[in-house]
């Protein structure tokens, strides 16, 4: 059971990542693009990281995926592609390079050789235990991760500023 | 449970075949959020199979730079577009010599 729903989510990753990357609108991207991360969210809660899984729905699709679709459809910005390539042998050396990445990255993931996996501790993934987490070891990061969040609300009001090029 | 890490890498690989292939700006950008997300699998994975909380915590912790880089890189993109009226990497070469 847990096999097949892997594939099936799987499978609706690759392809809906595979399609973000080929279509021309970027509406047509972004949607696609709401496909994988829907599937991943269905990984998570096969992996036991049900709070993970609800925040990637919120802030991923809900956030961040709706400020992509106001900027496109702020910009409605149209795209010189299909034109002439400034760079050629761009495409074919592009892909060479990313089949490498990948089989870079598989030899390392195999060669870690990894075995079933255990079975999970008790409360694993709830909201719970991710708190207990990041209160009693990652209270540091938490607070520089608030003011991160502060600087970034603050760049992209100071670059939205009509006046702010002249 | 190295399927879970392969797929992890297939997804970040198309994510940076994206950021190579593509030249509207707005996908590719997409494009490395899409390598976020296959990161923050491999995280998961290896909190499931280390039975380890950690990994989930850190996840927490990409997604909140992963939201700080959208809305300045958007902010960004919306000001070239505003000066350049378009959003094609390859039209903007300012700094070719």
């Amino acid at each position: 059971m847990r096999s097949v729903l892997f594939w099936i989510l799987a499978l609706a990753a690759v392809g809906s990542s595979l399609t973000m990357i080929t279509r021309s609108k970027p509406v047509h991207s972004a949607i696609a693009f709401l496909g994988t991360l829907v599937s991943l969210a269905g990984l998570f809660l096969l992996l036991y990281a049900q709070f993970v899984a609800i925040l990637q729905i919120v802030i991923y699709a809900g956030a961040i995926l709706v400020l992509f679709l106001f900027v496109i459809m702020l910009l409605h910005a149209r795209s010189g592609e299909g034109s002439v390539e400034k760079l050629r042998l761009q495409r074919p050396l592009a892909i060479v390079l990313s089949l490498a990445l990948l089989a870079g990255v598989s030899f390392l993931f195999l060669q870690a050789g990894l075995s079933e996996a255990p079975t999970p501790a008790a409360g694993m993934g709830t909201a719970e235990e991710v708190g207990k987490t990041l209160f009693d070891h990652f209270i540091l990061p938490f607070e520089v991760a608030s003011v991160l969040l502060l600087a970034g609300i603050l760049g992209a009001v100071v670059l939205s500023k009509k006046e702010s090029w002249s | 449970m190295s399927d879970y890490l392969i797929l992890s890498g297939v997804l970040f690989a198309i994510g940076a075949l994206g950021v190579l292939v593509r030249r509207n700006a707005l996908i590719v950008f997409m494009s490395i959020e899409l390598m976020l997300n296959a990161v923050n699998l491999a995280f998961v994975s290896f909190a499931r199979q280390l039975n380890d909380m950690t990994g989930q915590v850190i996840v927490f912790f990409v997604l909140v730079v992963a939201a700080a880089e959208v809305v300045v890189g958007l902010a960004i993109i919306v000001n070239i577009f505003r000066t350049k009226e378009t959003v094609d990497i390859d039209d903007i070469d300012l700094l070719r010599g």
